[in-house]
């Protein structure tokens, strides 16, 4: 006991945090007591409830912990802290499923509008929100989360930064999700497509995600590598434009704080420009930047070769993050906002096409040499087409952004479609490659449990994004061209509900696409569940080749 | 691995330079910064200064109380995942829907309700195509008057009473983003409530001073209390009607 470092202390970090949270605990008691309506104080009391649970696992951990806090390397290695990522893995798994089955459902409805059950929580206008927030910021947000927390220690060759923080950052996110998913279905929203939490989720979440940011940058700052890898430019350059697109799209004026509701402080014209820049760039660095990192990682792992080409990839980075946060405009053609923004946004759309396809280049070429792996890793091939799906959506998109192009699509179907290439295709399948991957890595296992299910997933949900955009294009093209037909007298041709009742084969096909894929992440969660309880260790402890992850 | 570039890229070469992102974190982060800022000022901040951005009009007014109450009811079941506010200038729309929107017509709008998709037709300029009535049917089920209708069926809000307790306040936080209530509206906003879903003329006059030209009517209520789908009905049968498109010039409003 004479030696100062073995006498167990709580440390600050422990003591504060717990601190905090026991205020934050009563605080949110009281706001559930005044609240102006049920939903909210529903919510204060899952706060406060969360609150109380982080004081007695802070405490809990302290307990049980040795009096020193994990060394940062052993035996020269360093000592990744993946419990933060194996959490946000299975959660994304989780709510992956949750978020496609909703998406399901609403599919559903759109076919057979008895399913809206005649219900408030089951009626469509508040589950289109639950099943986008939950595919986007649920299920691809704890896959960046997961994949941003393994390749930033591994590339970096340094354990996260901080003690607590790494799962602040994990269940404080996801505390996030069940206050947004439950919001929508009890009506609290503020009306933004894909910024629909209100007003005291978006501070929460911008709390979160600033410690999310301190980590990585706090751990690439301790990295005993020379350069940052290429895919932690993509998960930064992700995680400070999310958080300046959420604070300037988010700023609202609560009613009262005892009030869930606020209104956002722009209007109008401006509050539209201001939400696209948002919305689109939304698409650029939460789905295309963030899953970019997980492709220049997880490809060259899992194909043992390097990046195809370092100067690419850096152009792509530069080019990409340059023009994407212009494209938002594409979204308002025709609309009230001036011309010379909608031109803007039409050009550099047009022009996002080059690093897009750059970047695409950068993770096909990867495989130069390593082709035959398709055949016969159904993971790798789970990670290509993803990347050739990329492509296909990339191209779609400025085809779409082209004025003459939107007059057609725009409110129709195709854009769900082009959306859901880019979802399912690209993002889907880039994340089920990447925890493909991680599972057995994390848990330290020799491999999958069974590669044939692998494929099953892939096939079926390759079928089913197959039978989901053909539906939507021929929906959306269809639509487009009968509210524009016009008979020889002169007369619109199609009164609005005739288009309706067109649409709904398609939407029983598109359907059907959504439930193989479904269907498909049905049979990886099973898949890993295997993997996790059952599968044969590895043999030595995995250290992935350095040389491979960080080089190029 | 950073002899592989530094030697092919030469001395000085922009390669080189580069690593200046590459080992250090804040430089990538300001490099970051400052090309995600470019983009989004020039196409945002000029919006809030050019004078040509919103047109001038006669006619567009802030949202009674209740129709506020109504929109944020709209809002609230997320009517905006189907229907779009936002008619724009091409035959088949102006034909099928009316005038083209303008900016001017969501100017008091926090936040905008353009929408994005049409699984549902435009209603920017629903206001005053169809009954309180047709509306009342269509809300408690659609497809009792519009058969092919897909849309869901919103039964509870003619159940359930409009709670417009806190409606002032809300009044209170528009108006400090720029909406034009005044302390006169804003301290009538829960009488004026009553007041549009009455049919009592002795209030009205001071009403309909406060908004020009807001319908004031018997809405039918439950048990003497307004209900959500009297306020929703309310907002849509304003929509799009607040601009008198037989004065407005089109041609003073180029942009």
């Amino acid at each position: 006991m004479t030696d100062r470092s073995t006498i167990k202390q709580m440390t600050w970090g422990e003591g504060g945090l717990a601190a905090v949270m026991a205020a934050f605990a009563v605080f949110a008691l009281l706001i559930a007591a005044n609240a102006h309506t049920q939903a909210y104080a529903f919510h204060a009391f899952v706060f406060s409830a969360s609150a109380v649970a982080a004081v007695f696992a802070i405490i809990n951990r302290y307990y049980d912990r040795p009096a020193e806090l994990p060394a940062q390397f052993i035996d020269g290695k360093p000592n990744y802290n993946m419990g933060p990522v194996k959490f946000a893995t299975i959660a994304s798994m989780f709510w992956g499923i949750a978020g496609f089955t909703v998406g399901l459902v609403i599919a559903l409805q759109l076919a057979f509008p008895v399913l809206n059950f005649d219900l408030p929580w089951t009626s469509f206008g508040r589950l289109r929100p639950l099943h986008t927030s939950a595919v986007i910021f649920a299920f691809g947000g704890n896959v960046l989360l997961a994949t941003s927390f393994y390749v930033v220690q591994r590339t970096s060759r340094a354990r996260l930064a901080g003690d607590l923080a790494p799962w602040f950052v994990i269940l404080g996110y996801n505390l996030f999700i069940v206050i947004a998913g439950t919001g929508y279905l009890l009506g609290v929203t503020q009306g933004k497509e894909y910024a629909e939490p209100e007003w005291y989720a978006d501070l929460w979440l911008t709390v979160v995600w600033v410690v999310y940011l301190l980590v990585f940058l706090l751990t690439l700052a301790k990295r005993t590598e020379p350069h940052i890898y290429v895919a932690n430019w993509f998960y930064l350059a992700f995680i400070v434009t999310i958080a300046v697109l959420h604070l300037v799209n988010n700023a609202a004026i609560p009613v009262s704080i005892y009030s869930p509701k606020s209104y956002i402080v722009w209007s109008g014209l401006q509050d539209a420009m201001v939400q696209w820049w948002y919305g689109h760039n939304a698409v650029g660095f939460f789905l295309t930047a963030g899953f970019l990192a997980i492709m220049y990682y997880f490809i060259p792992k899992r194909a043992e070769r390097p990046v195809y080409s370092y100067r690419l990839s850096i152009i792509h980075f530069w080019a990409l993050i340059f023009m994407y946060i212009w494209a938002g405009p594409h979204h308002l053609h025709f609309t009230a906002l001036p011309d010379w923004a909608q031109t803007l946004g039409m050009t550099f759309s047009i022009m996002l096409w080059m690093p897009s396809w750059g970047g695409m280049i950068n993770g096909l070429m990867t495989l130069s040499g390593a082709w035959d792996k398709l055949r016969t890793d159904p993971v790798l091939r789970m990670l290509v087409v993803s990347v050739a799906f990329y492509g296909m959506s990339t191209f779609e998109g400025p085809l779409m952004s082209i004025k003459a192009v939107n007059s057609l699509s725009h409110y129709t179907d195709w854009t769900i479609g082009h959306v859901h290439s880019g979802a399912l295709g690209w993002v889907g399948y880039v994340s089920f490659g990447a925890i493909y991957c991680l599972v057995p890595w994390l848990w330290n296992k020799r491999e999958l449990f069974s590669m044939r299910l692998v494929n099953w997933h892939f096939w079926l949900s390759t079928i089913g994004i197959v039978f989901y955009i053909c539906a939507m294009w021929v929906a959306g093209i269809m639509q487009g061209l009968m509210w524009r037909a016009y008979t020889a007298l002169g007369f619109l041709e199609y009164s609005f509900v005739e288009t309706t009742e067109a649409l709904h084969p398609m939407y029983i096909i598109r359907a059907l696409g959504g439930a193989l894929f479904v269907a498909g992440a049905v049979i990886m969660a099973y898949n890993l569940y295997r993997t996790i309880y059952d599968g044969e260790p590895a043999k030595a402890a995995i250290e992935p080749n350095p040389a491979l992850a960080s080089g190029h | 691995m950073s002899d592989t570039h530094t030697a092919s890229g030469g001395k000085t070469s922009v390669w080189t330079k580069h690593q200046v992102f590459e080992k250090n974190s804040i430089f990538l982060l300001i490099g970051i910064l400052v090309m995600i800022s470019i983009g989004g000022l020039v196409e945002i901040v000029p919006l809030f200064y050019l004078k040509s951005t919103i047109e001038k009009v006669e006619g567009v007014r802030p949202l009674t109380p209740l129709e506020l109450a109504g929109r944020n009811i709209y809002v609230r079941e997320g009517c905006y995942n189907c229907h779009s506010q936002m008619i724009r200038p091409l035959r088949d729309e102006v034909e099928r829907y009316g005038h083209y929107s303008l900016a001017a017509e969501s100017m008091y709008d926090h936040p905008f309700q353009w929408g994005s998709k049409r699984t549902g037709p435009d209603i920017a300029r629903v206001g005053g195509k169809y009954s309180d009535d047709w509306h009342r049917d269509h809300l408690r089920n659609p497809r009792s008057v519009v058969p092919a209708s897909i849309m869901p069926g919103y039964p509870w809000l003619e159940t359930t009473a409009l709670d417009t307790a806190h409606i002032d306040m809300d009044m209170r936080v528009l108006a400090i983003e720029g909406v034009p209530y005044t302390k006169d509206m804003i301290e009538a906003a829960v009488s004026d409530v009553k007041t549009q879903g009455s049919a009592e003329d002795s209030l009205t006059a001071p009403f309909l001073k406060r908004y020009p030209k807001a319908i004031t009517r018997e809405l039918g209520g439950v048990q003497g209390r307004l209900t959500e789908a009297d306020a929703l009905i309310a907002y849509l049968q304003q929509l799009g009607t607040q601009v008198d498109f037989k004065l407005y010039d089109d041609k003073a409003n180029i942009r």
